[in-house]
């Protein structure tokens, strides 16, 4: 028999330090594996977020570059900029991308820089141990929104991918999960694609990527799934934002 | 089609996703531990396994290799 | 040539390849003369970014890929470019950082004051780290500073701030820009993808304390040898001064012209001017204090440089201030009063 399946390459062989069933994990590996096939782990430079996966360089055996929190996409415009022809991407969660680095992706998206962003959504704050993100859902609970995220005090949950693609700078914009193995091919094609548009020059580049957080969710990993097809996406649909090319 | 899969039972968490991605219900938890306290995800002794991946797939923790023939 | 445009001129000539800055008063012809001649630069990149935080983060990520860069602003900016500036510290990453200080706290106002020297000098953004801090006083100083600066952060890895003010940023004076010497930084600092070799990563997060201690020891161990080696001063008529003032800047122009005043009214007065903020000349001003008295500091604001004079001098001699904050630019003959009134104290 052959081996069909086996550890991406451009994975370092450390154990993920990820809680057991987190989107980090499955989310590393799909990045990884499309670096693979593209055959770009030699020219790529990733930018990890503040958040559980501030040590993806731990991981990800690529050059990578530190970020102060949320400003992964003015890191990456400095790289990209410097270095046109290298594949820059920045991979953040939802507080490091659409709260405190709103600005920074918001322009960069603006400008059209040819990078590409992976935005791990998963409507909480990991990290730090649960607290309410910009895309914390309505009637979420969460360590600072107890009673459940409610409109009136804490606003809404911010559609920030919906946000991006108003802009005619940003190319291609794609919301995938990883709670199965077809949505998680699917992610990959996505991933995939979007740094194929940035290696053809075509623009900015953003892959959603919903991601189950079971331990700040409270759940066993597969009912942290299971809540991401039931509930997330209700909120979050899956599928094609925006593709300058369709 | 035949396949089958080795799993890396120190890099299992226990998250049980891949008993739930095989479509053939192959996988279960082992009685023993491994060294972080989990119960490793094995083959169960009768599995008829085709290689289809979905376990590993799903692995978040890539403690699985798959073969096929 | 005016003082902000020369600063850009001077960057250019140097090298630098990436700008990114925001509008802000009394700097923005500098921001403008990147605009304009940074797209013009083969392989120059200009960027007017979203904000100051913005700018020097984009900074950030052009230094780790390679390129010379240079990031501007004014007072208020530059406290919110703090978090990224100490972030280059810990990665060690090259990077100059121009201050043309305004008055302040807060939003303060757009003439020109010297009340940044804490935040410039004592770190102005967390953790221990420590920015080469160089004090121009003069329109030549800026285009030979500012050249200067990048060989600085290129030789110990590490940000340079240039801190001038709004009447240095503004005025004109004549310039004549020297050949840059050509820019000595290793390659294998420099993370544009792994190629065939190892990947690797640039980062300020260490999570193991022994480790984190270890590399603040080997920055601190660096900043001792700038210490020892980077101090700028220049003295003015010291030699029989038994008045010693200690001003940098515009402040130091300013002293000059009070000097010359009182010295015609036969006052023994001189001047310490430091030229490198941090590392602050400690030794020469302790020095003089084994044949002078008096030193007389002069700042545009309420006390900052003092400090650092009193820390030299480490209770020899006497220190006295006189300081005008707010934006207020004091005069030659107003500094020569108070010359005179210490003098006559004595």
């Amino acid at each position: 028999m052959k081996k069909v399946f086996s550890r991406p390459k451009s994975l370092k062989t450390t154990a993920f330090h990820y809680c057991g069933g987190c989107g980090h994990s499955i989310a590393h590996r799909l990045i990884a594996e499309a670096i693979d096939e593209l055959d770009i782990q030699g020219r790529i430079i990733g930018v990890p977020p503040a958040g559980c996966a501030v040590i993806a360089y731990n991981y990800f055996d690529i050059d990578m570059l530190e970020s102060p929190h949320g400003r992964g996409c003015a890191v990456a415009t400095g790289v990209k900029r410097v270095l046109p022809d290298r594949i820059v991407f920045s991979y953040q969660g939802d507080g490091d991308l659409a709260a405190i680095g709103t600005a920074e992706t918001f322009h960069a998206a603006n400008r059209g820089e040819n990078i590409t962003v992976i935005f791990i959504n998963n409507a909480v704050y990991g990290m730090t141990g649960g607290q309410m993100a910009p895309t914390t859902l309505l009637g979420q609970t969460s360590t600072t929104t107890p009673p459940g995220r409610s409109a009136l005090l804490d606003g809404h949950p911010i559609h920030f991918s919906e946000i991006l693609g108003q802009l005619p700078g940003t190319m291609y914009i794609e919301r995938c999960a990883v709670n199965t193995p077809a949505n998680i091919l699917k992610a990959k094609k996505a991933v995939k694609k979007a740094f194929q548009y940035q290696m053809d020059n075509v623009g900015f580049s953003l892959i959603e990527i919903l991601s189950q957080c079971p331990t700040n969710w409270k759940m066993s990993p597969i009912d942290a799934c299971r809540w991401v097809n039931e509930v997330m996406t209700k909120e979050y649909p899956l599928g094609i934002i925006k593709d300058c090319k369709r | 089609m035949k396949g089958t899969i080795t799993i890396n039972s120190e890099l299992c968490k226990e998250c049980l996703l891949c008993t739930i991605s095989c479509k053939k219900e192959n996988l279960q938890p082992a009685d023993e531990l491994n060294s972080k306290g989990f119960h490793p995800i094995v083959l169960k002794a009768d599995a008829d396994c085709n290689g289809c991946a979905l376990c590993a797939t799903i692995c978040p923790d890539i403690a699985i290799e798959v073969y096929r023939e | 040539m005016q003082g902000n445009r020369v600063i850009g001129e001077a960057a250019i000539r140097a090298g630098c390849r990436f700008y990114a800055g925001y509008p802000i008063t009394p700097q923005n012809e500098l921001t403008e003369y990147m605009a304009d001649n940074m797209r013009r630069a083969k392989g120059g990149t200009f960027i007017q970014a979203e904000s100051e935080i913005a700018a020097v983060n984009m900074v950030l990520g052009a230094s780790a890929a390679g390129a010379r860069a240079m990031t501007s602003s004014s007072s208020p900016g530059i406290s919110l470019k703090q978090e990224g500036i100490s972030s280059l510290a810990a990665d060690e990453l090259p990077a100059v950082i121009v201050n043309i200080m305004r008055g302040g706290p807060g939003l303060g106002n757009i003439l020109p004051s010297q009340g940044d020297y804490f935040q410039a000098t004592r770190g102005g953004g967390h953790g221990d780290y420590r920015t080469i801090v160089l004090a121009p006083a003069s329109v030549q100083e800026l285009a030979d500073l500012t050249m200067d600066a990048f060989d600085l952060a290129d030789r110990y890895r590490n940000p340079v701030l240039i801190l001038a003010d709004g009447m240095m940023g503004q005025m004109s004076e004549p310039v004549l820009f020297s050949e840059p010497a050509p820019r000595q930084y290793p390659e294998c600092y420099v993370l544009n993808g792994k190629g065939k070799g190892k990947s690797k990563f640039i980062r300020a997060l260490i999570l193991d304390a022994i480790r984190m201690e270890e590399h603040n020891w080997k920055l601190y161990r660096k900043y001792q040898v700038i210490a020892q080696k980077e101090v700028r001063f220049e003295t003015f008529w010291t030699d029989d001064a038994e008045i010693l003032i200690v001003a940098y800047g515009t402040a130091a122009r300013i002293a000059k012209g009070a000097i010359k005043r009182s010295r015609e009214l036969g006052i023994p007065v001189g001047l310490i001017r430091p030229i490198t903020l941090w590392p602050f000349p400690m030794d020469v001003i302790r020095a003089f204090a084994e044949r002078v008295e008096n030193f007389l500091v002069f700042e545009m604001n309420t006390g900052q440089m003092i400090e650092d004079v009193q820390l030299a001098l480490a209770g020899v001699g006497k220190v006295h201030f006189y300081g005008r904050p707010g934006g207020v630019i004091p005069t030659p003959a107003e500094l020569a009063k108070v010359i005179a009134y210490h003098a006559r104290k004595k």
